[in-house]
């Protein structure tokens, strides 16, 4: 219940931060809103010298369109995506993923920064960003750089990112207008993370993909783009079959983990019905 | 005490210090420094939402917070819901509709349901078991909790802004 | 002319006596944060003490070094095994007729066994020195699956009682043997199977679980060095056990140790037994001469203290071809972990095992129990299972439903050609039980109606036919509650009786002091409406004490719904000692004879004269006055210390509806209908609470809580993350319902309510879960339910395909 002593550091601007990232090395770790990381530490599964908070810092807030994106700032709490009218008309999946994490507390502190970066294969946002074809953009003393979410999951806890960056920004391209979306988990209960998660968005036209993209949550070292679902999927018509299809391309690239939310078969079976759910109810969707 | 500092916010309307080290969890500040033991503790892993505050117009779970990030924060406990010996509704109504039966989860239960009504005035019963999913009860069934919820949205609906 | 009973009407409504659902009176400090649970008590002086535990379940204690542990700031002391031994306490006697170490002695027998008590200025100091003992173990095999435990050659668990032959309950055959417990007419019971024209047989696990309160277990101890007087603040559902124990193993005077429970954040059997927390703290203190606080966190809580069931059971039940059980027979092997540490009255060490003929008639019975240790944490009897009624009630309302799908009868109906009758009550059982009261065809029918059971039988034959899963459940379960008569109930030779003692004011307020224990179950509120209807005088006056050894009656504490049953009725007996006096005192006063008065609610009236009385009010301060009867004492007190006759037997009948989805295994409970009999109703309204309460942890237990080890015996999932407490979304709604069929032998006819809906629960979801496979010939799935048992099954049977 107890963390190991640290240093806390408060920076009141970016460089602040960037600077001390830089100067404490892999000693520090950046707390964003802290339950991912405050639980290690209180079971004393990490033990940092230094915590560098980045809840003072404005410019890593806000969601705003920006052209044909959304620009949210790392720092945006998931309450914060639920409760946002731009993403309700513009980007609708993030609502229904966000409303999905957690329970309502961890949601006021959790943010989508931290959510992205911890680099945990249970976390919901990876697999939302990689089907929305997000970027990140990456900031350390020595510049800045936007990297694409896909190939920024590594590995378990295991991202692109260097160890003096900071995670700034998310920028995620606006869906055409009538893409339909989904994100459907499967939990043992609310605030656990995924058995098995789907992201999907699907755009229908006269009953023929137009376009669809589809990930998924916590069946494998890092979330996985269901890419041979997706252009099997394209141009095709939608129907039970093609859907029965996607869910059997979609579960041929799961490696889940063994562990009390269940086997690898229960796990890759989860993965193929939340994708179809998603599928179906991303085309339910669709205008 | 090494590396400590001094922390201060408003608690249920009162300015407090407390003096800490970093790595002092706020639930710890708030029941043993400050005296305050409405919030509870009820596990380690940030589940039970018995520590549940409202920091700054959000519902906190105060065993995932350090003291010293509440700098310059409005904090307020159940403790600061009875205002000058009336009973805030929610406290009202949890009696009312038997809301509680060893009262452990109440505090955390209580300040929850403060901010959920503040943000949604008038819940529906799946919205209520939605919002409130943070905080855990084993005495109730949270069947009477939905109840009280209810209950004291209705009262304050009806009281004059 | 004021219709008088109107107004005597009014003037019961206005004492908000028994029967009514009047608000609870705890209520005003927990709904402002103001209660006082033991991790809230400050004490000037006071140190902080943790834990340091075995990551093994089966190791040898190589070597303990406590020097970078006393080298952390504000670390005071650490106590290990060999600083306990020279005052005794190494190893305590536990509940259930066995020793348990304090702190391990050269040996560990369960993750997380208790190695050192580091004690700190503060618990952040205290968490720091307890990572900084060095510990040097050599890991043995450790037994993990009990059905190994009695092996040749398994490894012995228990080294220091290697060399006795019983441990406290009849001989052991293996050093890993506890106890064979077993009960009824084994002749008997084989020759009816042996010549039965249908049997059926089930394998049946009672999976290990754990109650889980909200609050961990904890305590203050603050021994006094000056007077010798120790006092403990302490998570405990039975003080008075525990201050006996205390004294026992400590050597202090009884009457120099205070035991006090306060506010208690949920008991649910997990804080009957004495914890080694406890016992060092109380050693820390005596050693430091200031007081120590422990509390233990959630995964000490859910990994070593008292877990329930873990029986593996079979049940055989021998009928007739019309479904008419003429024979039972259930064994289990009980896990019962490192230690026989739960409570367990001497006769019973398998607990009220024996209650497993449940709401049946049945002619012929036998069952037994085989107790084995293994390498986990003690315990077995907990988590509102009123002493294994849980395991019990689980085996005879799973087989009963065996049998109705071996022979194509229905559920419902077979329980009806069953039932022990209305007229056969009080009915002796197979096993020697005599059932108070009761009418089960009328419970079970009105609840039938209440659901339309036909209704959804033939929905479910829809369902069927478009390969749809949908479960009906049926539980009509008979509970045993009340521990009891002190000929057969006592725990370490303290007989199971309870106490209450009432002293009325001259102004006609009143304070009663119990022997029990609330951990949230309404005592102060529901005794108060108990002696408000026996005395005339408001509940809202009648304040009531419990927990505070130096101020409470003797009484064994609260566990086993057994608060209602004994204390209650002590209450009520209490309460008619005194208005025996007070009738005396109102002839004296009106110079009649007592034969010549009456009592109407609040007052005594001279019989025909119906305006000369004299109110309960004005007896309490004429009591304390000069005008009493010729050698009559002041005062209006009473003591009563009630052992009761028998125990009491509350009963149900519940439905449960699921759908459950084929393709992810998950089930959804439509619908769940309960009916309870708990006699005479105190408060409905804290009835309902409880059914509520118990009926979402049945769902918990049924539906998704498991302890899992590995083969090493280390756990593997003992935190909220993975242990399923049901949060607002998880748990269904719940429709209660109820029938009186008062105790004949209870003073007011009552008889206890709290377990009963766990009791009767968790059979009615599993049995709900296993009718929606019944068509196809699945008999029997092992709880918990979760969503991948239910697809694991659904993929056997190749149904989870589109």
């Amino acid at each position: 219940m107890i963390p190991r002593p640290f240093e806390y550091h408060a920076p009141a601007s970016l460089p602040d931060a960037l600077s001390l990232l830089q100067r404490y090395g892999d000693e520090a770790k950046l707390l964003a809103g802290g339950h991912s990381l405050l639980p290690m530490m209180k079971l004393r599964f990490a033990a940092p010298g230094h915590l560098i908070d980045l809840g003072k810092i404005g410019e890593l807030k806000g969601i705003r369109q920006v052209g044909n994106e959304i620009h949210i700032g790392a720092m945006t709490t998931e309450n914060e995506l639920v409760w946002s009218p731009l993403l309700a008309q513009k980007v609708p999946l993030l609502v229904e993923g966000a409303r999905l994490i957690s329970d309502p507390q961890v949601r006021y502190k959790g943010t989508i920064g931290g959510d992205i970066a911890h680099g945990d294969p249970g976390n919901d946002h990876p697999a939302l960003m990689l089907a929305l074809d997000a970027s990140f953009v990456l900031r350390s003393a020595k510049g800045e750089r936007t990297v694409p979410a896909g190939g920024f999951f590594r590995g378990p806890f295991v991202t692109a990112m260097e160890p003096e960056e900071v995670l700034t920004r998310i920028q995620i391209p606006i869906p055409g207008a009538g893409t339909g979306w989904c994100y459907a988990k499967l939990k043992r209960k609310t605030g656990d993370f995924a058995t098995a998660a789907a992201a999907a968005l699907l755009r229908a036209k006269a009953g023929r993909v137009e376009f669809v993209r589809l990930a998924l949550t916590n069946v494998g070292a890092t979330p996985l783009k269901a890419q041979a679902a997706e252009q099997y999927l394209q141009g095709r018509a939608f129907d039970d079959a093609a859907i029965a299809e996607a869910a059997r391309l979609a579960m041929s690239i799961c490696e889940p983990s063994v562990d009390q939310r269940g086997d690898t078969a229960y796990k890759t079976a989860m993965a193929g019905e939340m994708t179809q759910r998603a599928l179906r109810t991303a085309a339910s969707r669709s205008q | 005490m090494a590396n400590s500092q001094t922390v201060s916010f408003t608690l249920n309307g009162k300015a407090v210090q407390a003096e800490v080290e970093p790595r002092e969890l706020l639930i710890h500040t708030l029941r043993e420094r400050l005296r305050h033991t409405g919030p509870h503790i009820g596990c380690e892993t940030t589940h039970c939402g018995a520590c549940t505050v409202d920091i700054d117009a959000m519902s906190i779970k105060s065993c995932t917070v350090l003291t010293v990030q509440c700098e310059g924060t409005q904090i307020l406990t159940v403790e600061g819901l009875e205002q000058n010996g009336h009973l805030h509704a929610l406290q009202e109504a949890f009696t009312q509709e038997h809301a509680l039966q060893c009262g452990y989860c109440t505090p955390g239960m209580i300040t929850r349901a403060y901010r959920l009504l503040q943000e949604i005035p008038q819940p529906t019963e799946q919205e209520i078991r939605y919002w409130m999913a943070g905080n855990l009860c084993r005495c109730t069934g949270y069947q009477n909790i939905v109840k009280a919820v209810q209950s004291a949205a209705a009262k304050l609906a009806a009281q004059p802004a | 002319m004021p219709d008088t009973n109107v107004v005597a009407r009014e003037r019961a409504d206005q004492l908000q006596g028994m029967g009514c659902s009047r608000k609870r009176k705890e209520d005003a400090r927990f709904i402002r944060g103001k209660g006082t649970y033991v991790d809230d008590i400050q004490l000037p002086g006071m140190l902080f003490g943790a834990m340091v535990r075995s990551p093994y379940a089966h190791a040898r204690i190589k070597s303990i070094n406590k020097a970078k542990a006393l080298a952390v700031p504000g670390v005071v002391a650490v106590l290990v095994a060999d600083d306990l031994k020279p005052v005794n306490l190494a190893w305590m006697p536990t509940l259930g007729g066995d020793v348990q170490a304090v702190l391990a002695d050269k040996k560990v027998c369960f993750q997380y066994q208790e190695v050192a008590f580091v004690v700190a200025a503060d618990r952040y100091a205290a968490a720091d020195g307890a990572e900084a003992v060095e510990v040097d173990y050599e890991e043995l095999p450790a037994i993990v699956d009990p059905r190994r435990a009695l092996d040749k050659g398994a490894p012995v668990i228990r080294e220091d009682i290697a060399d006795k032959t019983e441990v406290g309950h009849g001989p052991r055959t293996h050093p890993n043997h506890i106890f064979t417990w077993e009960a009824g007419d084994k002749a008997g019971t084989d020759a009816v199977f042996a010549s039965a024209p249908v049997t059926v047989r089930q394998e049946i696990l009672n999976p290990r679980v754990h109650p889980c309160p909200l609050e961990t277990c904890g305590c203050v101890a603050s021994f006094d060095k000056p007077t010798g007087q120790l006092t403990v603040y302490m998570t405990s559902q039975a003080p008075h056990i525990v201050r006996t124990v205390a004294s026992l193993l400590s050597g202090i005077a009884e009457s120099k140790i205070r035991i006090v429970g306060g506010d208690i954040g949920g008991g649910f059997g997990n804080k009957v037994p004495v914890y080694p927390g406890y016992v060092a703290a109380i050693v820390a203190s005596i050693v430091t001469g200031v007081p120590i606080k422990w509390i233990e966190s959630r995964i000490e809580n859910i990994s070593t203290t008292g877990f329930a069931r873990d029986y593996h059971g079979v049940g055989e039940l021998a009928a007739d071809k019309d479904g008419r059980i003429r024979g039972l027979r259930f064994t289990a092997l009980a896990d019962h972990g490192a230690f026989n540490a739960h409570v367990s009255a001497t006769k019973f060490p398998a607990g009220l095992f024996s209650i497993c003929t449940g709401s049946y008639d049945i002619a012929k019975a036998y069952c037994r129990v085989d107790a084995v240790y293994t390498n986990k944490a003690p315990g077995g009897v907990a988590y509102r299972c009123s002493l294994r009624v849980t395991e019990a009630v689980y085996l005879i309302e799973r087989m009963i439903d065996v049998l109705a799908q071996k022979l194509g009868i229905d559920k419902a109906e077979i329980r009806r050609r069953n039932f022990v009758k209305a007229e056969q009550f009080p009915y002796v059982t197979a096993f020697g039980w005599t059932l108070d009261s009761g009418n089960y065809h009328q419970a079970l029918d009105k609840v039938l109606k209440a659901v339309d059971y036909e209704a959804l039988r033939r929905e479910q034959a829809q369902k069927r036919a478009r390969g749809e899963l949908m479960g009906i459940g049926i539980s009509t379960f008979t509970e045993i509650v009340g521990a009891g008569p002190t000929k057969a109930c006592d725990i370490l030779g303290i007989g199971l009786f309870d106490s209450c003692d009432i002293r009325v004011h001259p102004t006609g307020s009143v304070i009663a002091r119990l022997g029990t224990m609330s951990q949230g179950q309404g005592h102060a509120t529901t005794y108060a409406q108990i002696i408000a209807t026996e005395l005339g005088l408001p509940s809202e006056d009648i304040q009531i004490e419990e927990g505070d050894t130096d101020k409470a009656p003797y009484g064994a504490g609260t566990w086993g719904s057994r608060s209602t049953p004994v204390a209650g009725a002590a209450a009520a007996r209490a309460a008619r000692k005194i208005m025996d006096k007070a009738k005396k005192i109102a002839a004296h006063l009106l110079e009649v004879g007592e034969g010549d008065l009456e009592w109407e609610v609040d007052r005594f009236r001279v019989k025909g004269n119906p305006s000369e009385g004299k109110t309960m009010k004005e007896i309490c301060m004429a009591a304390h006055g000069s005008n009493l009867p010729a050698g009559m004492e002041q005062g209006l007190n009473a003591v009563e210390y009630y052992d009761p006759p028998n125990l009491t037997f509350p009963f149900g009948a519940y439905v449960c509806v699921v759908d459950i989805d084929r393709f992810t295994g998950e089930t959804h409970v439509r619908r769940f209908y309960a009916l309870d009999d708990c006699g005479t109703r105190i408060n409905p309204m804290i009835i309902e609470g409880q059914i509520h309460g118990g009926l979402t942890e049945a769902f918990a237990v049924a539906m998704g809580q498991a302890m899992p080890f590995d083969e090493n015996g280390n756990h593997l999932g003992n935190t909220l993350l993975d242990y399923f407490l049901p949060t607002s979304m998880e748990a269904p709604k719940w429709e209660t319902d109820w029938t009186v069929t008062p105790s004949p032998h209870h003073p007011i006819g009552a008889k206890g309510v709290a377990e009963s809906p766990h009791v009767g629960g968790i059979p009615c979801f599993s049995n709900a879960v296993m009718d929606a496979f019944a068509h196809l010939g699945v008999t029997h799935m092992d709880m918990p339910h979760t969503s991948f048992r239910v697809w694991q099954q659904c993929n056997a049977l190749g149904i989870d395909k589109r």
